[in-house]
């Protein structure tokens, strides 16, 4: 078992209803849940890798492959998807060349789509990295891409 | 029982020599809308500048005030009779503040908002008379951007927790019936009366019963909740304590959305605090009373908003609801009789038991009593989070706080309730905000975010949009949700595309009585509302969609061209420039065109092209529209 998962374990009772909060842990750690991750804590909490494997892709919040350096998450809730948030997303995905839910081939940008940051007053908004860019526009993205290139993820 | 006399006593010292001291104090709106807009900038040039300016200030995190659009806000308070509230503060207009503010006697009335303090401010309006806080009771938002949330001494110097105190003093019988009388209902959306789910856990059978906060706001376009926690934390949790105690429940939840941070790392801090004034655990105050709170973070998926999926989730299972009864009040969380409530409804709470029922049922119509928060975002002037009491018109909302609609455009509906919602039109305007009348108009209170919508809106899309959300968030149990959805969707997808036909409206409208009346649970059964209330209120959209081709909002992208006017096109190749998929030519100085087949009608040529020309347009069906567009009136629609 590697020191890290072991640390984490070390803060939870090793039963059912802290499984997502340690899945959550693992990703903040390793920046996603690796297949040797998922086997250590499956024999940890006597609770099958099946079973984990389902409750962890039910929810939207974890990954199962390596993030990349960036991670841009385009919000498309209602006030963003109103003010033209699909626009903002498709700008980006033509100029990373990616999808949403895909990682660039020089793993320097992660692109997400997100239901809602909350920031709504703010439409369109974009998260780089836990910071939150407001009223955005296609023709802003350039310069945001810019700023982002040389940067490593924080995170 | 030790009352927290001192604390008090001391929390009022610390209070009043913040508000009446000799030091100026800078209150910084940092909420995460704040700080979308740049506001820890300003902290930071602000105390650098403070610094070698040698002038002795406070400087307070505080959270939102309300009008996210004039982010960033700061309070500045010279001296007890001169405090002035900032909009759109940038670290240039902070450092020139301080300049002419703080050091001379101009207050740079051009970036004030209002004037926050009882003295007459040459050139400054009062706060309270601005048109935008006029018509909102701002109740349980009432520390929200005035204090620190971080520290529970501007709590405690507020009443804070003198609600609860006093719900131990009376015992929970009393409790219960003052919060009966109040005629607080749930602010998550259905409504139902808050002391009537209590009184059902009470008498439920069962050793060990459970609270939990519902804080996992995930509608998109609503942020109340994000707001009240970043502003205000421990007024949800005093709330809390009361509903626990009067339960009878010594175990406590918060379901919070990993997307709020800064909400989570405010309630930690608060808890932290309320454990050190023996808020929490065991034997609380000495009263026999025991309550421990654990935060549970969501991990992204909407239809954990509903109980019994939320239930499932906390239990470290797929959140998927189960049917109901039983309920969770009888038997919820491990089984036990469980009270789930919205953060709103909880931080009710500790003004009901301060102020008296009377006092709360003051505010509001008949049936909806109190106040209600609503995130007003889209195309509206005034975005932010407002607080008004139940019973005011749409209208009310919409212009008078709201200012109305940007850019001279025509109001054309407000979406409330979210994926569950519906839509209102604009005829409609004079529908009163309570429970009931949303219902009868087709749509709900939800929890309260309030999207206006112009003319430039295709309710259509909408329509899609938010079915492809709740198709997406469907857990996929029950076949209605799980395949009406999607069937629902793909018809919506033949007519944004322009492939339907008339006869599909009639199958929407049957397959979303199928969803709405077969579904487990409230995702399921509401998911047909942005359908059913935009098909009964603009069916001629539709049909123009079906039977024209044409979108008349310029929305549905395949239903739309991009052109470029020859006579007006000037050559200068900007638009050309910046196409991503090389669809324009044209050689310079002579007019551009594009080729339909390669234009991926991104719009990158239209917001590109020089004001001066205007060359690009769009047509949609037998539809031409330049931009910018003819000015029209935003005056409120005459009813």
């Amino acid at each position: 078992m590697t020191s890290s998962l072991t640390q984490i374990l070390e803060r939870y009772h090793l039963e059912r209803a802290s499984l997502i909060p340690i899945l959550q842990d693992i990703q903040e750690k390793d920046g996603y849940l690796s297949p040797s991750a998922l086997a250590q804590l499956s024999e940890k909490l006597n609770i099958s890798d099946n079973e984990i494997f389902g409750v962890a892709t039910f929810y939207s919040q974890f990954r199962f492959h390596p993030p990349g350096e960036n991670t841009i998450q385009v919000c498309l809730g209602t006030a963003c998807h109103v003010r033209g948030g699909h626009q903002i997303l498709g700008e980006l995905e033509q100029r990373l060349g990616i999808t949403a839910g895909q990682t660039t081939h020089d793993k320097k940008f992660d692109l997400q789509r997100v239901a809602c940051l909350g920031c709504c007053a703010l439409a369109p908004v974009v998260k780089v990295n836990g910071d939150i860019h407001a009223k955005m526009s296609t023709r802003k993205i350039p310069a945001l891409l810019r700023k982002y290139q040389g940067e490593r993820n924080p995170e | 029982m030790n009352s927290l006399q001192d604390n008090f006593t001391n929390a009022a010292k610390i209070w009043q020599q913040l508000q009446e001291g000799d030091l100026p104090v800078f209150y910084v709106g940092t909420a995460t809308c704040g700080r979308a807009a740049g506001a820890l900038e300003v902290k930071d040039r602000l105390q650098e500048y403070l610094k070698t300016k040698n002038i002795k200030a406070e400087v307070i995190e505080v959270g939102c005030l309300g009008p996210c659009f004039l982010e960033p806000l700061v309070i500045v308070q010279k001296d007890t009779t001169q405090r002035i509230c900032y909009a759109n503060v940038g670290p240039d207009q902070i450092t020139e503040i301080i300049d002419k503010f703080i050091l001379g006697s101009d207050p740079c009335s051009q970036w004030a908002l209002g004037n926050m303090s009882s003295a007459v401010l040459e050139g400054v309006t009062e706060f309270q008379k601005h048109p935008l806080i006029k018509s909102q009771v701002r109740n349980v938002l009432h520390n929200c951007g005035l204090i620190d949330p971080e520290n529970i001494d501007h709590y405690l110097a507020q009443k804070g927790y003198q609600g609860f105190l006093h719900a131990l003093e009376i015992g929970p019988d009393e409790t219960l019936s003052i919060v009966k009388s109040s005629g607080l209902r749930g602010r998550g959306g259905a409504g139902f009366p808050t002391w009537k789910k209590w009184d059902f856990c009470r008498l439920a059978p069962g050793d060990i019963k459970y609270l939990i906060c519902n804080a996992d706001e995930g509608d998109p376009g609503a942020f109340m909740n994000r707001s009240l926690i970043e502003g205000d934390p421990h007024a949800l949790l005093e709330g809390m304590l009361i509903a626990a105690f009067t339960l009878g429940a010594s175990h406590g939840y918060i379901y919070c959305r990993a997307e709020y941070p800064l909400a989570l790392h405010r309630l930690d801090i608060a808890i932290k605090q309320m454990q050190n004034l023996d808020l929490l655990g065991e034997n609380i105050r000495g009263s026999g009373f025991n309550f421990y709170l654990t935060i549970k973070k969501g991990a992204g998926a909407f239809v954990c908003g509903e109980e019994t999926a939320l239930i499932a989730s906390i239990e470290g299972r797929r959140g998927m609801p189960r049917p109901r009864p039983p309920f969770p009040a009888v038997k919820g969380l491990w089984d036990q009789p469980t009270v789930i409530q919205n953060v709103e409804t909880l931080a009710n709470l500790p003004l009901i038991l301060r102020n008296g029922a009377e006092w709360f049922a003051n505010f509001g119509s008949s049936s909806s009593k109190g106040t209600k928060t609503f995130a007003l975002a889209g195309k509206i002037k005034n975005t932010g989070l407002i607080e008004v009491p139940l019973g005011i018109t749409l209208k009310e909302i919409i212009y008078d706080i709201g200012g109305g609609i940007p850019d001279d455009k025509s109001f054309k509906a407000v979406q409330t309730g979210g994926p569950s919602g519906g839509c209102i039109p604009a005829e409609k305007m004079d529908l009163t905000v309570d429970y009931e009348s949303l219902n009868e108009a087709g749509s709900i209170m939800g929890s309260g975010g309030m999207i206006v919508l112009d003319e430039d809106t295709c309710v259509v899309d909408l329509a899609q949009y938010f079915l492809s959300f709740t198709q997406e968030e469907s857990c996929g149990k029950c076949p209605p949700c799980r395949i009406g959805t999607r069937a629902m969707l793909s018809i919506l997808k033949k007519i944004t595309s322009g492939n339907g036909q008339l006869s599909d409206l009639d199958q929407l409208e049957q397959i979303a009585s199928t969803v709405r009346d077969g579904s487990l649970c409230a995702l399921g059964q509401t998911a047909p509302n942005p359908v059913l209330t935009t098909l009964r209120y603009f069916r001629r959209e539709y049909e123009e969609h079906i039977e024209n081709h044409q979108c008349p909002a310029f929305v549905c992208n395949s239903l739309i061209d991009y052109h470029i006017d020859p006579d007006r096109c000037a050559g200068c190749g900007a638009c050309a420039k910046v196409c991503p998929v090389q669809a324009i030519s044209g050689t310079r100085k002579k007019p551009h065109t594009i080729d339909p087949n390669t234009c991926i009608r991104c719009g990158m040529c239209l917001s590109t092209c020089p004001e001066v020309y205007a060359a690009v347009y769009r047509t949609s069906g037998s539809l031409t529209r330049y931009e910018p567009q003819r000015k029209k009136s935003s005056s409120p629609p005459s009813a």
